[in-house]
């Protein structure tokens, strides 16, 4: 599996030097490239079944590399790299005539990277990365029409929303993660009694699902979707079917083995379900734009998926598998329909939209088929995956009937939307004849084909899907399953009266807000009431407030004063270092006086003193040559203890600086007084607080016991291992030479910074 | 700041200094001294030319750029890591060569050498660094 991510990795970094002819394929190029993807990955599966790959990562945490392909791996990248390549193939015609199509392409390509390596992931840990670069990704594919204001804040909203519940996530799977103390999917599933018998479960749970719903766009976490509809369509068109939103319901599926199962389960995920169900597809009935309505239905989608989860019968699951390649097919298809209309008329609001049947007779087709297989209706995929999703809503244990009826309610919304959506663009008369500027060429239009001829087959041979892909994928979630049959036709059940009952009602309603335009208004208005309280709105003021507070801290803490900086540092290490004296009363210190002589306290008395002067000399030349006096005394000092290198540094040190200073100086104002009596005694307090600390510490740690045989490893090994003499440098060159390479790197940067610092902004040259 | 008699003396100094940075980076691993001690007198070499003229005249004589030595001294560095990533040992694992100079004396040359004049280097760079720009 690595091989792929490697392979998708490589060509968006190869994109960037693709010239001529080359670039102006570059979306087919990479169309086929995914398209080589999606054989390969069938071919793998299909011979060798499951496949399992691990590196090692970090092996002190005890994390490795895991990459596996199983049912519901497969399934998912199927989707991704059979989409993805109609999705390129689209985003050719599409992206026609956009610049900085580039970075556009290497976007989308790594996003469709980042999403098979969450498929492939069988370490959470892991999946967290490939999680969060999606969120990024996707962030900088909804930004594409970045001068547009609503594109940013929607980019920028769909961002903040998917990384914070990432984090939560982060924080769930820590939580569990040290239940079984490894981040191994597999390990969690194995364990799957203790981890939901901890009392961490139900933190770690919710936290889980936080993240999945933000990413899957749940309530309350559904508004920022329909933003990113800012996005150019065919990152719409992926996003919505088969990546991104579907991650959630992915990790869903894979954590069922070891989350699932519980009461907590079923109630968090039935009720924020059933909610994101419903009022996905009652906005989107009235929404007046083509890309709007289709975000909404995601939502419903979405929804559907989580409750279906949440249900968490056999049936439930299965129906669940069956509609996420139902709904990756409808949507993907009408995602590009919209587009083509767009691109051909210039518009997308159905209000400037009719009529379109006899100019665009493939694209009319298109969408009635895709909007069939929404709507449920046969003889598409769809109606399959309707009837399984009622006949596993009546069969649930518990609370069967509300879920029932919620679900029928907003099916039957969803055949209105279904119907008025092929209507108002192909079949109702328009209020101005639509001009058709251009007439899509044959890239716009393979996508779209080719999503509804399989959603057609699949619908007329569902054995095709349901022999054994499906099996597959169920037997990754339940360990005992009975194969399933799916069929078109089932008998006249409760399920079908159920869908006629729908159908019809659907219809109704359509029919009702066609004729009556009266109602939309009317339905409008009372909209407006209940939707006073907008999420964005609230998200908007959150991130407001949030801003505001962080600049008022900043004021406090950050205030730009180097002085009061050093200040705040030297308090707070004085204070801790002081109250771990007291703490440990250790006052006492054995000075060891054998090896003082009478010379060196000669030294030490000339260094203090320079010190001394220094504070108080008011010339700038005497400062730093009083200032050098001491540093020399310190200098002797090493030397004094056979610390050879040391003192040697210290001198040249202490040279570089003295004449650094004198450099300097003729550049410098005069010496001012600027601080008066209050501020020098405070600085003095201080300054004789954190010296005498720091003193004895010097002092105490003379006493700590260390140990000696680290010593003695370097002094025999020195010679024998690293052929020098001088034990000081060879722990620098090469025992701990990394460190030493560290530490260069550091000084060069910092070197780097002072000359940024320094250097003047070029305009205010006089 | 003109002062003849610091330019008279300056080039033997100069040179004097940067003959013994170079052999107290030779002796560094048996005797006191080593790159950082070499970088910094060779530093100071330059500190002490930029003293006797001015600061802007010596940079403009200088042929490389402190960030020149920088990243120049940084490479050398990272050469010397090369030999222990490719032979498969552990990172920075030191490798000899042994020169039977005469038949007492053996020479041993190795990669922590290699390292230590890349540190030289660096070090003579971030001190011009600082020099050059703090004179600004």
């Amino acid at each position: 599996m690595i091989n792929v991510l490697v392979l998708i990795l490589l060509l968006s970094l190869s994109l960037l030097f693709f010239k001529g002819t080359l670039k102006k394929q570059m979306a087919n190029v990479i169309a086929v490239f995914q398209a080589g993807l999606f054989a390969y990955i069938a071919y793998l599966y299909l011979n060798n079944g499951n496949i399992q790959e691990s590196f090692d990562w970090i092996s002190a945490l005890n994390l490795s590399f895991v990459f596996n392909l199983d049912g519901i791996s497969f399934i998912f990248s199927m989707l991704i790299t059979g989409i993805g390549a109609l999705v390129f193939i689209y985003a050719r015609y599409y992206m026609k005539k956009y610049e900085r199509t580039t970075p556009f392409y290497i976007y989308l390509t790594l996003f469709s990277g980042a999403m098979l390596g969450i498929v492939f992931s069988g370490n959470l840990i892991q999946l967290f990365v490939f999680w969060e670069l999606t969120s990024v990704l996707s962030f900088l594919l909804i930004t594409f029409f970045h001068e547009k204001e609503r594109a940013r804040k929607a980019a920028f909203q769909g961002l903040f929303i998917t990384l914070m519940g990432g984090l939560a996530m982060l924080g769930g799977i820590i939580l569990i993660g040290s239940v079984v103390d490894s981040y191994n999917i597999h390990d969690w599933t194995q364990n799957a009694d203790a981890i939901k018998n901890s009392e961490l479960y139900t933190a770690g749970l919710i936290l889980i699902l936080v993240g999945i719903f933000t990413k899957s766009a749940q309530f309350p976490f559904h508004f920022w979707l329909p933003g990113a509809m800012e996005a150019p369509t065919p990152v719409s068109s992926f996003l919505h079917s088969a990546t991104m939103v579907k991650a959630g319901f992915f990790l869903l599926l894979r954590l069922h083995p070891s989350l699932g199962g519980t009461p907590e389960w079923f109630y968090i995920l039935s009720t924020a379900g059933a909610i994101t169900m419903f009022i996905g597809v009652y906005f989107a009935i009235l929404r007046t734009e083509i890309k709007s309505v289709l975000a909404y239905t995601t939502i419903n989608a979405l929804g559907v998926l989580t409750l279906l989860m949440g249900i968490d019968t056999f049936l439930s699951v299965k129906a669940a598998i069956l509609f996420l390649i139902i709904h990756a097919f409808y949507k993907a298809t009408l995602f590009m329909v919209a587009g083509v209309i767009d691109k051909s008329t210039g518009t997308k609001l159905f209000a400037n939209l009719g009529g379109l049947r006899k100019e665009m007779p493939l694209v009319f087709i298109f969408t009635l088929l895709a909007t069939l297989s929404m709507a449920g209706l046969p003889p598409m995929l769809g109606f399959l995956g309707k009837e399984l999703i009622y006949e596993a809503k009546i069969n649930i244990p518990e609370a069967s009937n509300f879920i029932l009826i919620i679900g029928v309610a907003s099916n039957i919304l969803l055949v209105a939307v279904s119907v008025l959506f092929t209507y108002k663009i192909f079949i109702k008369k328009p209020a101005h004849k639509v001009e058709i500027k251009s007439k899509p060429n044959i890239n716009g239009l393979i996508g779209p084909g080719i999503l509804v001829i399989l959603s057609l087959i699949f619908g007329l041979f569902p054995q095709l899907l349901g022999g054994n892909i499906i099996n597959d994928a169920l037997s990754n979630v339940f360990e005992n399953y009975t194969p399933v049959k799916l069929k078109l036709w089932h008998g006249f059940n409760t399920v079908f009266f159920l869908s006629l009952f729908t159908v019809i009602a659907g219809f109704i309603v359509a029919l009702l807000i066609i004729k009556f335009e009266k109602i939309t208004f009317y339905w409008n208005k009372f909209n407006e009431r209940i939707l006073l309280f907008r999420f964005t709105d609230v998200f908007v003021k959150a991130i407001d407030s949030f801003v505001s507070i962080s600049r008022k801290k900043d004021k406090i803490v950050q205030h730009g004063y180097h002085r009061y900086y050093l200040l705040s540092i030297f308090l707070l290490t004085s204070v801790l270092l002081w109250s771990q004296f007291f703490e440990t009363r250790s006052w006492i210190f054995n000075i060891d006086n054998d090896k003082n002589s009478f010379y060196i306290l000669i030294v030490i008395v000339i260094t203090i003193l320079a010190s001394i002067l220094a504070m108080f000399s008011n010339k700038r030349l005497a400062t730093i040559a009083i200032l050098g006096v001491s540093g020399y005394g310190i200098a002797l000092i090493y030397l004094y203890y056979s610390a050879v290198d040391l003192a040697i540094t210290q001198i040249l040190v202490e040279t570089v600086v003295v004449v650094l200073f004198v450099i300097v100086l003729q550049k410098l104002p005069r010496f001012a007084k600027l601080s008066n009596w209050k501020i020098k005694v405070r600085d003095l307090a201080i300054a004789l607080i954190f010296g005498t600390v720091m003193g004895l510490l010097a002092l105490k740690a003379t006493e700590v016991n260390f140990d000696s045989s680290l010593y003695d490893f370097y002094s025999e090994n020195s010679y024998l291992q690293g052929f020098g003499k001088n034990v000081v440098n060879v722990i620098l060159v090469d025992f701990r030479g990394l460190d030493t390479f560290g530490e260069v790197i550091v000084l060069a940067i910092a070197a780097l910074g002072v000359s940024v610092l320094l250097s003047k902004p070029k305009k205010k040259k006089v | 700041m003109n002062l003849n008699i610091l330019q008279y003396a300056e080039k033997p100094i100069r040179w004097l200094l940067i003959i013994i940075s170079i052999v107290a980076l030779l002796r560094g691993h048996n005797y006191p001294g080593g790159g950082f001690i070499g970088g910094l007198l060779a530093g100071l070499a330059i500190v002490f030319q930029s003293l006797a003229y001015d600061v802007e005249t010596v940079r403009k004589k200088m042929k490389l750029s402190p960030q020149s030595f920088i990243g120049i001294g940084l490479a050398i560095a990272a050469i010397s890591l090369l030999p222990s990533i490719i032979g498969g040992a552990e990172l920075m694992q030191a490798y000899w060569v042994k020169l039977q100079i005469t038949e007492s004396y053996v020479l041993k040359l190795g990669t922590p050498l290699i390292f230590d004049i890349g540190i030289f280097f660096s070090v003579i760079g971030i001190v011009l660094m600082f020099i050059f720009n703090l004179s600004k």
